[in-house]
């Protein structure tokens, strides 16, 4: 089977500072990876690389995404090839409705393709019915984007998204952080409705918790840049019980 | 670059004024230069009362007494070489006599066509009426008789004085006398034309009003007065736009508008501001120096001013408002965008005189490429204005590296009740922000012009529809090349 992603020997810094030195690994279609590791060892850095943030610099390596050089494309353009980024901390953005916001972006994607604008009416039934998927409050949905957002709610948002945006490979960094338990069940209960044989999600994580309600093909630990163990979703597990410290 | 960038860049330089063409028009145009002759020669041409005149000449001796002692306004924050008031002209209209549409210069009319401001019969734009300003005179007034049904007078400057000359007597120079200021006080010397507005008591505006002003001919000054008077319980929303030809040359616009609300009344003054901003090296481009006052004489009255400012080389004018009635309100929203070398000191003043009065004032500056930006506002509580209130937000958005804002605001109270709240931020559109829309798939020009709105967004929702479109639209092509 063709994959959707695939990463080689991926360096890359952000100012002075090597954060990732050499990650190898690729997704194929349905797959979900999981890529766990404490704090600072680059698993927003890797997200962010690959979505194409300004601030991370490649050094060296290639990452293939649908057939495509992924590096070599700015991030619209990898947005519109269907890399979707739940962001851990997604940015405010005042005066601007969620709701035209992400129609701003799909009538983006559309246009690059050459397709005519959504239907306004219906692209609001679409989001209507892509917020219950994540039990959003339909209020939100006409307010600011992320201003004055609860943690919760940015993580229902973000999720939200995602279903609106339907991409082939969605990265969802740290889409558990600051939830509780109910909040956690419904966000990745949100995620597993969307899951398909044909599209793929890379959630970065430093917990167990997501991963006992998203069951991930793949498990990935990444430590100081370098994934230093893969194995299945037992691996996830073991980490729970015993921590990054013995690898 | 290569050449075929080059070339494209070029040809982006300049598309973004997209009005700035030249009518060939047959024109009457006085000799330049400022003298008691000019200006008993602009009344003459007028066939004005003799009380208007003398006002003109009072006006005119005062503009010399003026210069004379160098009291110029140089308080503002914008630098610019002396104007040589000896080498404007005065004056400038089309040639043929105008008694009906029909008989307006077809050049004039499609002038007008290209601007969006269709003024025919046929093809006028349902909903507004428009009273339509070229040069130094009125070109047409459209819906006049549909509105004159309901009371409303609306028409010319020039034709008021005519058929309405004991309300304009009453009512010129009540709200900006014309010692105001330098550039008032030239006004009331020289003013060609304008637009005059009276809604009488009871009367709620069906129509959106509005004056489109055109500047086409050379070495003209633009000087035109707009006075609308908004009788008691009365209501009306009121529409300005304004263009000019790309030219080397600095014009000089100085218009002056006087509204006043009575009792009950309410008046919406908006403003789209597009005159030329001169190139990018910064040359050429209207002076934009207008002073703009609203008195709210009755009880429970309500003036509110909108303005969105993205064009003139220099922008100096301060919509304001004199709350004389109890319980009076004025508002103050403002969106003023300087890019190239374009440079706005704008903002308000609000006088609270009455008891219970509120004022609001929201000011968003955006400056981008070399543009200097400044909000200036006063805020003054007189001693017997009980329980006054004000709120004033005034926030500024940077681009670049290069530009400039600045913040001003004054405060005077003299009565202990009242309560003022004042809110202020500056910032810069986030890398985080930007990367967010384009995550989502926007390219970073669409990503700065969502979020450029986003910051606009409270000043232009009190726009009516249409224009609010065309505000949003304007910023956009405004900010085409200046940022990424």
């Amino acid at each position: 089977m063709k994959n959707i992603l695939t990463i080689n020997s991926l360096h890359a810094s952000i100012g002075d500072k090597k954060i990732l030195h050499g990650i190898d690994f690729k997704i194929q279609p349905g797959e979900v990876h999981a890529i766990m590791g404490p704090n600072g060892s680059g698993k927003s850095t890797l997200a962010n690389v690959l979505a194409g943030h300004p601030s991370c610099k490649v050094n060296d390596g290639t990452v293939e995404f649908q057939g495509e050089d992924l590096l070599a494309l700015a991030p619209e353009k990898r947005a519109q090839l269907g890399l979707f980024l739940s962001f851990q901390n997604p940015a405010e953005i005042p005066g601007v409705r969620l709701d035209h916001f992400m129609r701003a972006g799909i009538n983006a994607i559309r246009r690059s393709k050459n397709l005519d604008d959504v239907d306004i009416l219906g692209f609001d039934r679409t989001i209507t019915k892509k917020a219950e998927i994540v039990s959003m409050n339909p209020q939100l949905i006409k307010r600011s984007v992320n201003e004055g957002f609860s943690g919760g709610e940015k993580k229902r948002s973000e999720i939200m998204q995602m279903a609106v945006f339907e991409p082939m490979l969605a990265i969802l960094d740290e889409p558990d952080s600051g939830l509780d338990v109910d909040a956690l069940k419904m966000v990745a209960g949100g995620i597993n409705k969307l899951r398909t044989k044909d599209n793929s999600l890379l959630i970065i994580t430093h917990y167990n918790r997501i991963l006992s309600y998203v069951e991930p093909n793949f498990v990935h630990v990444l430590i100081d840049g370098k994934i230093v163990h893969s194995g299945d979703k037992n691996l996830a597990q073991e980490i729970e019980n015993k921590g990054y410290d013995w690898f | 670059m290569s050449t075929e960038t080059n070339k494209e860049f070029r040809q982006k330089a300049t598309e973004d004024y997209k009005y700035g063409w030249v009518t060939p028009v047959d024109s009457e145009t006085a000799p330049s230069g400022l003298n008691e002759d000019i200006v008993r020669w602009i009344s003459k041409k007028k066939n004005e009362p003799d009380w208007l005149l003398r006002w003109r000449l009072k006006a005119f001796n005062h503009f010399q007494s003026q210069i004379k002692k160098g009291q110029l306004p140089d308080w503002a924050n914008v630098k610019f070489n002396a104007i040589d008031f000896d080498k404007i002209i005065y004056y400038s209209a089309p040639k043929q006599k105008l008694e009906s549409i029909d008989e307006v210069d077809e050049e004039v009319l499609k002038t007008f066509e290209k601007l969006g401001i269709p003024l025919g019969e046929q093809k006028r734009l349902a909903g507004v009426a428009v009273d339509a300003i070229f040069d130094s005179v009125s070109i047409a007034t459209t819906f006049k008789d549909t509105l004159l049904k309901q009371g409303i007078l609306f028409c010319s400057f020039s034709e008021a004085v005519q058929e309405y000359p004991e309300l304009v007597e009453k009512y010129l120079g009540s709200v900006v006398p014309y010692t105001d200021n330098l550039y008032a006080t030239l006004n009331a010397a020289v003013f060609s034309d304008g637009s005059f507005c009276y809604i009488p008591p009871g009367v709620r505006c069906p129509l959106e009003l509005s004056t489109y002003f055109r500047i086409n001919a050379s070495g003209i000054g633009q000087f035109e007065r707009t006075l609308l008077i908004a009788d008691k319980d009365s209501y009306v929303s009121y529409l300005e736009g304004c263009s000019a030809p790309m030219r080397d040359e600095n014009q000089l616009h100085a218009a002056v508008v006087e509204l006043v609300a009575m009792e009950n009344a309410e008046i919406k003054y908006s403003t789209i501001q597009n005159w030329y901003p001169g190139d990018q090296n910064g040359k050429g481009g209207i002076f934009n120096f207008v002073t703009k006052r609203g008195v709210c004489r009755g009880d429970n009255s309500k003036i509110s001013w909108t303005q969105v400012e993205t064009g003139s080389a220099i922008t100096w004018k301060y919509p304001s408002v004199l709350l004389l009635g109890d319980n009076s309100i004025g508002e103050f929203y403002s969106v003023a965008l300087t890019k190239g070398y374009q440079q706005a000191d704008t903002g308000t003043k609000m006088t609270h005189v009455g008891k219970n009065t509120k004022s609001k004032i929201i000011a968003k500056g955006i400056s981008a490429g070399h543009g200097q930006n400044t909000y200036r506002g006063l805020v003054r509580v007189n001693s017997k204005a009980f329980n006054a209130r004000n709120f004033t937000q005034c926030d500024s958005l940077l681009i670049g590296e290069t530009c400039g804002a600045h913040t001003t605001p004054y405060v005077e109270v003299k009565n202990s009740s009242a309560h003022l709240e004042h809110e202020a931020y500056t910032s810069r559109v986030s890398e985080d922000q930007l990367f967010y829309c384009q995550q989502r798939g926007m390219s970073m020009e669409d990503a700065n012009s969502l979020i450029i709105n986003g910051f606009c967004k409270e000043v232009f929702k009190q726009l009516p529809f249409e224009f609010a479109v065309e505000a949003t639209r304007l910023l956009e092509v405004s900010l085409e090349g200046a940022v990424g």
